[in-house]
């Protein structure tokens, strides 16, 4: 079987179809995080690590590390789509660099005060320099910097195609920021911090984690989707199936009946 | 030479004119009219490449601009509502500066001639913001005289201009037009050439 | 090509001179900042040189970042930009002239005040002449990042306050290094080698990548 994909970009196609899909795709998140929960808390041992165990806050684990991957994930999927809208040049990327970046912004705000919390019992302390933890609070700087650009450029082509160059800039520059940060100094840069192995992990912890990736990345895709069908309702409100619609809405009541009457008025304006 | 097809832009949520289309052969003069809003100086700035129109084309003697790019950019002379120069460069200085972008090698008498003809003359070394507007106005019109680009696209350039340099400027119009030259030009004035041909578009008229 | 680079760059340093205040307000932002510290953290001399090497670079930063603002938007207002972008000329060209220029006007003044600020910081000669190095290779890097961001930020209402908030994340790399390669050397002169390979291979970099971008950004900006 064929699927046109391209059918799906246009965003007269993609409006029915994300609204069917936002259900669908939040009810198994919930699913997934609620699973994942009971696992993490249920099913795990009540200790992490050999020589060193951390007790039963290590649990903080199923929230903060599947944040911190999702954080990272979505910044890729924004340069994504950032290049692909500057490349192609079609509307609906740049509608989805808007729709995923406030999400990419709360799971590194959520992996960051996870951390901070987690470092409190295991550390001793709420902050600490540490490469992994400055990168994250960078990342987060990037995310806010993509939004600031966006919201303060009036004309939304523009926006949109600014904010995109950012996003690509950032992501060129976020490795070297990454390992200027690793490796302070280049004299002596080798095992600066423990490495992260998945391997040795215990199989139930393991499994908590990445049900709940799974669980973050369908509520990644229910949230942004969602976003998106308000950007493509606010963006193409002059067109004809969005009025199309609005009106078949507000055959249903008055309120909607005249707000269908004052986009009219709005297209009169324009036309005449 | 230049050829419009089915042009449509938008500003912000704003559609401005769509389908429009129009041909502009050699020795013609296309005065673009409208009120206020309508359009005119984004036409204007699509038809430089410095505006990404939304639908259409734009060709070049059969080209698209998007891929003539700088190749384009070397045919044309835009005058946009600002001047384009720098306050703190004399008349000489900022028109040295225009010749070497365009890569044209002027010599100082070329360029004092210039500011002579468009009535600056003994202003030449003094910085243009001592100038008053028109004198401003008129070191900006002073590349006309200058520039050997093929095509004109000219933003309102009546404004701020005292009668004898209103009719200097329409000379310069009608000689380049003479000469196998296009123009494009928005103004609410009228404008006649001795030779050659003017058209008119007048935008807000058609629908969008 | 070379005509026309060096007429940008004539272009910008004569304006910058027939207007010297600009050049000078930023020095002596520079100046300011590094010689506020002392009497904030208290005037230690051990502390000081602790301090000093982090303390000059990131006054260095926010000094080429306050600059910044203005390498486009003089152009911008007064029409000249978008001469520049109808030249028929390489966009790139144009811009790094302009980022070249601004780097003399902004970044050079900075290099060779620097001992003077170093002095403040009791640091030793040694040390003086690798920040004075190091500053000469990492300035050039921060102009050329920040064009991107000035370009991306052209004609926006407080666009200074959100090009400190695009373009300070970027200047880590060139911090981070700029700073060690001042503090290693008071350890060992030997070990700032790889900070200087790493600061020229950002300026490569830089003079490669950046330019393109930035015209890219001024394209949109001026749409």
């Amino acid at each position: 079987m064929k699927i046109n994909w391209f059918k799906y970009a246009a965003p007269t196609a993609f409006y029915p179809l994300a609204g069917r899909l936002v259900p669908v795709l939040a009810v198994a998140a919930a699913a997934l995080v609620l699973f994942a929960l009971y696992w993490g808390f249920f099913e795990t041992p009540e200790r992490l690590g050999g020589t060193n165990p951390q007790k039963e806050y290590y649990r903080i684990i199923f929230i903060h590390v599947p944040a911190a991957w999702m954080s990272m994930w979505l910044y890729l999927v924004l340069a994504a789509w950032s290049a692909v809208g500057l490349v192609f040049n079609t509307r609906l990327s740049f509608m989805m660099t808007n729709a995923v970046a406030p999400t990419g912004a709360i799971f590194t705000f959520l992996a960051l005060w996870t951390g901070a919390f987690w470092g409190r019992p295991s550390w001793g302390t709420y902050w600490d320099w540490d490469p992994r933890l400055t990168s994250e609070l960078i990342l987060f700087f990037l995310y806010i910097g993509f939004m600031a650009l966006h919201s303060a450029i009036d004309d939304s082509r523009r926006a949109d195609r600014a904010a995109a160059l950012l996003a690509i800039v950032g992501l060129v520059m976020l490795p070297i920021i990454y390992w200027s940060i690793n490796c302070p100094d280049p004299n002596n840069c080798a095992a600066l911090h423990q490495r992260s192995s998945l391997t040795d992990i215990e199989s139930n912890i393991l499994t908590a984690m990445l049900v709940m990736t799974l669980g973050f990345w369908l509520y990644s895709f229910a949230a942004a989707f969602a976003r998106l069908r308000n950007i493509i309702l606010l963006r193409e409100q002059d067109s004809a199936w969005v009025r199309t619609m609005v009106d078949a809405a507000g055959a249903g009541g008055p309120a909607n009946a005249g707000g269908g009457d004052a986009l009219d008025a709005n297209r009169r304006g324009v036309s005449a | 030479m230049l050829e419009v097809d089915n042009l449509s832009c938008r500003r912000g949520d704003r559609t401005l004119f769509t389908a429009l289309s129009f041909m502009l052969p050699a020795s013609t003069l296309l005065h673009v009219r409208g009120r206020n809003g309508s359009g005119k100086t984004t036409l204007l700035r699509a038809l430089c490449g410095l505006l990404r129109p939304d639908a259409g084309a734009i060709r070049w003697r059969g080209e698209p601009i998007s891929e003539l790019a700088d190749d384009y950019n070397r045919e044309i002379l835009y005058f946009g509502h600002l001047n384009g120069i720098k306050a703190d460069l004399t008349g000489q200085e900022n028109l040295r500066v225009a010749a070497t972008l365009d890569q044209d090698p002027l010599t100082d008498g070329a360029i004092t001639d210039a500011l002579a003809q468009i009535g600056l003359a003994g202003f030449e070394d003094l910085p243009t913001r001592m100038l008053s507007q028109g004198q401003k106005k008129r070191v900006a019109l002073a590349r006309l005289i200058l520039s050997k680009a093929p095509l004109w696209i000219l933003d309102e350039p009546f404004t701020a201009l005292d009668t004898d340099a209103v009719a200097l400027l329409e000379r310069l119009i009608a000689g380049h037009v003479a000469d196998g030259g296009a123009a494009v030009l928005t103004t609410h004035q009228e404008v006649s050439l001795t030779r050659g041909e003017i058209r008119r578009l007048e935008l807000g008229a058609i629908g969008c | 090509m070379l005509s026309v680079f060096l007429c940008v760059l004539n272009r910008d340093l004569t304006l910058a001179l027939r207007r010297r205040t600009d050049v000078l307000t930023t020095l002596l932002f520079f100046v300011i900042v590094v010689s506020l510290f002392p009497l904030g953290v208290g005037s230690e001399r051990e502390l000081l040189r602790l301090l000093g090497p982090g303390v000059v670079w990131v006054a260095a930063l926010l000094a080429s970042m306050l600059a910044l603002e203005r390498l486009f938007a003089a152009d911008y207002d007064d029409g000249t930009l978008e001469q520049l972008l109808l030249a028929g000329q390489p966009l790139s060209l144009l811009v790094l002239a302009k980022i070249v220029a601004h780097w003399l006007l902004t970044g050079l003044p900075l290099v060779i005040i620097a001992p003077l600020m170093a002095m403040q910081y009791a640091l030793e000669a040694t040390a003086i002449w690798v920040m004075m190095a190091a500053l000469a290779l990492g300035t050039p890097v921060l102009s050329l990042l920040g064009a991107i961001g000035a370009a991306l930020t052209l004609g926006l209402r407080g666009g200074g306050i959100l090009l400190s908030l695009l373009i300070l994340p970027l200047y880590i790399p060139v911090l981070v290094y700029g700073a060690g390669a001042v503090s290693v050397s008071v350890i060992e002169i030997a070990d700032t080698q790889p900070y200087f390979a790493l600061l020229g291979a950002f300026l490569l970099g830089g003079l490669v990548l950046a330019p393109p971008a930035a015209a890219a950004a001024l394209r949109i900006s001026m749409e």
